[in-house]
């Protein structure tokens, strides 16, 4: 039933079952209108609405929401933006590794991120928190300053250590979803369908990296700061009341780009690849370099590795 | 047809009687609308502006409105304080007023819902949690589990009492072989309702706070005392107020069974304090942040005290029959315990849970006053329901008002529509 509903006639957009229930037309209507008056904002369509799940979507149903998706965003940011739904490579599963004896704390990768990926800027979004640590303490979470803010980094006697999603192999965060709007891709990204998201906030309390973010209010996101190049289950515009995540810069690393963290860290802290290419640089950090995963003990599995290069 | 006629004049007689009452009745349920509106206000506020105006954020990203929710599925289960004596141990002094611990856990259920819809960043897309026409990530989440069994007990209770005072209204007697059965599934379902909200917050192994094995019992023994907290004052004034018989026998054996659950809660919560502060890993921090404060916080230390200090002296008072049973000395503990249980319970199980974060920040949390509007607007709206419930069941279950009695009187009072 849903799976109709949501093909009804978007401008521009075939129906493919070309039919038109004029009964159930209005009663989507009519909910639609309530549903509005819950958002707070005039906005939401019926096609918005009553849309499903993206894993329940078939192709068509995708590309109609991505068209829709499209036309909103050039009517709210009056840019053309691209919003892709480029799926997982067969034989990739995405691994990261962090130099923590190179890593300086300048939080470029901070900035590169929210530049990349449509966060809201004000107030800011950051899916990386650089913590700033005692050397003498090691990693020592009580003892960490997120807020750290000195002349010049790295400060005397102290080490950094950035802190974005793990994209763990067992995520608590996909567990405790009680929609399933958030899930593990086949390459091991784990993604959020911000269309689905009810914004209970339960991933939050669940994920031991504090990697997850809300938007409390309107995500503020200037027209001249877009970038047009996203993906339905990475960057592209969010809503108010909805979760998001560090993706792996999904729709750069699908295409086979580094994500943006990586390609502006100066000191070359940052390692990503394919885990099942032995060939690849991650591997050879795991296995020439002693490797360490945050939290370990709490058996997340993360994809993401801490190491000392030097 | 004759049932079906019956039920239709059930139901309008019992609109009819909710609308009419003295001017004391009028004021009160103008009072609770005016709150119910000042707290829609504020809510038609949060969802223009997100949850921003909240003193929620990342890093404490749950607070007043869901420890509210918490304390209140306590309220809802502790109907069963009063259902076990009452059907276990056939109990007759204490049977008559169960009925009232289920409408309570009835109101109490309508605030619990109350409480997380106004807690989702998007209450448009609530939808997406209803089994079937959603996607309810059931059975991984606990949360899907804790949306089910809460509509099930509330069903359950809304049934029993409808067709208890249906009974009532239409002269007969129940059914015993359909109400026993129903009121004692009532009991595992309100271990359940509780149980997964514990659980809810229990399997979050990123929050050692609340990922400890006692969480659930402590959760249990505490909405024993605190349920019962509540009803005990509510029965006095529904004594002073109607017809309506309660024995002081039955009273005082609910501030025994009181006694023991307040004693098993201290028990448990020191037990804990024990495990964390001694033991002095470094999930003691939460535990010192309640207590003791940490780096300079110390925002929920006087609460925590209070709580542990007001649960103390009232187990004292519930324990020794000589103030048991002295009117002044059992509604002195009734508040104390309802204090106790509502800070422990709430703010003091969320927010050191929260606090500090997953990676070691504190960020002092206290509700927004746009929190507190809100919460103050539900906490009105189950008033109102069960209000309203007891308008209609106390004539009812006086046999004051059937469908012989009583109707004849009803109908020429005027019938204006105050509600």
């Amino acid at each position: 039933m849903m799976d109709q509903d949501a093909c009804q006639p978007t401008p521009g957009a075939p129906c493919p079952s070309g039919e038109n229930n004029g009964r159930r037309e209005f009663l989507g209507a009519a909910v639609a209108a309530v549903a509005t008056a819950l958002t707070g904002c005039g906005k939401l369509s019926k096609e918005e609405f009553l849309q499903h799940n993206f894993r329940e979507l078939s192709k068509e149903e995708v590309l109609t929401v991505i068209e829709r998706l499209e036309k909103e965003y050039k009517e709210k940011y009056g840019k053309d933006v691209k919003v892709a739904n480029t799926p997982a490579l067969p034989g990739v599963m995405f691994g990261y590794a962090l130099d923590l004896s190179r890593c300086i704390g300048c939080r470029r990768c901070v900035h590169a991120c929210v530049k990349e990926n449509n966060q809201s800027r004000d107030p800011e979004i950051q899916w990386i928190r650089v913590l700033e640590m005692e050397k003498e303490e090691g990693v020592n979470l009580q003892v960490a300053e997120q807020y750290y803010n000195p002349a010049e980094v790295p400060r005397e006697g102290h080490f950094y250590m950035p802190v974005q999603c793990q994209q763990c192999k067992k995520p608590p965060c996909v567990k405790v979803c009680p929609v399933g709007a958030t899930w593990k891709e086949k390459d091991g990204i784990v993604v959020v369908d911000y269309n689905w998201c009810i914004g209970c906030r339960y991933c939050m309390a669940a994920c031991p990296y504090g990697a997850r973010h809300f938007n409390w209010g309107e995500p503020n996101l200037p027209s001249k700061d877009v970038n047009t190049d996203t993906h339905y289950l990475g960057n592209r515009p969010r809503a108010k009341g909805v979760v998001e995540k560090c993706t792996f810069c999904v729709q750069r690393t699908r295409k086979g780009l580094y994500t943006a963290c990586v390609e502006v860290c100066p000191t070359g802290s940052r390692k990503f690849g394919n885990l099942l290419d032995k060939e690849s640089e991650i591997r050879y950090v795991l296995e020439n370099k002693r490797v360490f995963k945050f939290k370990e003990e709490l058996n997340t599995q993360p994809n993401f590795f801490y190491f000392y290069g030097v | 047809m004759t049932t079906l006629r019956n039920f239709s004049r059930f139901v309008t007689d019992t609109l009819r009687m909710v609308t009419t009452g003295g001017p004391v009745y009028y004021a009160w349920v103008a009072f609770l609308l005016l709150l119910i509106a000042f707290g829609a206000n504020a809510y038609i506020g949060q969802i223009h502006n997100g949850l921003l105006v909240t003193n929620m954020r990342d890093q404490v990203s749950w607070g007043f409105y869901i420890g509210n929710f918490t304390f209140l599925v306590g309220v809802a289960a502790a109907a069963i304080m009063l259902v076990i004596p009452a059907y276990i141990y056939d109990w007759e002094p204490i049977k008559e007023i169960t009925i009232l611990g289920e409408m309570l856990a009835i109101s109490a259920l309508v605030m619990c819902l109350g409480f997380v819809m106004v807690d989702i960043g998007r209450p448009d897309r609530f939808w997406h949690i209803m089994p079937l026409v959603g996607r309810l990530n059931w059975p991984q989440s606990m949360l899907a589990w804790d949306v089910l069994v809460l509509n099930a007990y509330l069903v359950l209770n809304y049934f029993v009492v409808t067709y208890l005072l249906y009974c009532a209204y239409t002269e007969r007697h129940y059914v015993k072989k359909l109400v026993t059965p129903l009121v004692l599934l009532s009991i595992p379902m309100a271990v359940s309702i509780h149980t997964c909200t514990a659980y809810l917050y229990n399997g979050l192994a990123s929050r050692p706070f609340w990922n400890s094995a006692i969480l659930a019992p402590r959760f249990l023994a505490s909405a024993f005392c605190s349920g019962p907290a509540i009803l005990l004052i509510l029965l006095q004034i529904l004594r002073k107020t109607t017809k309506l018989s309660i024995k002081d026998e039955a009273i005082f054996k609910i501030a025994e069974l009181m006694a023991y659950t307040m004693g098993f809660n201290l028990f448990l919560t020191a037990a804990e304090s024990f495990k964390e502060l001694y033991s002095g890993t470094e999930h003691m921090v939460y535990f010192q942040y309640l207590l003791f404060g940490l780096k300079g916080h110390n925002t929920l230390v006087p609460y925590a005290w209070a709580s542990i200090i007001f649960g103390a002296i009232a187990f004292i008072l519930f324990l020794v029959p000589k103030t048991r049973t002295n009117w002044v000395t059992l509604n002195i503990g009734c508040v104390l315990i309802y204090a106790s249980v509502y800070i422990e319970k709430g703010m003091g199980l969320i927010i050191p849970g929260l606090t500090p974060d997953a990676l070691g920040e504190i960020y002092v949390y206290t509700p927004s006053v746009t929190e507190i509007s809100v919460a103050a607007g539900i906490f009105a709206l189950g008033f109102l329901v069960f209000t309203l419930m007891l308008k209609a069941a106390v004539p009812m279950m006086l046999g004051e008002f059937t469908i012989s009695r009583g109707r004849k009187g009803a109908q020429p009072a005027k019938s204006e529509g105050h509600a």
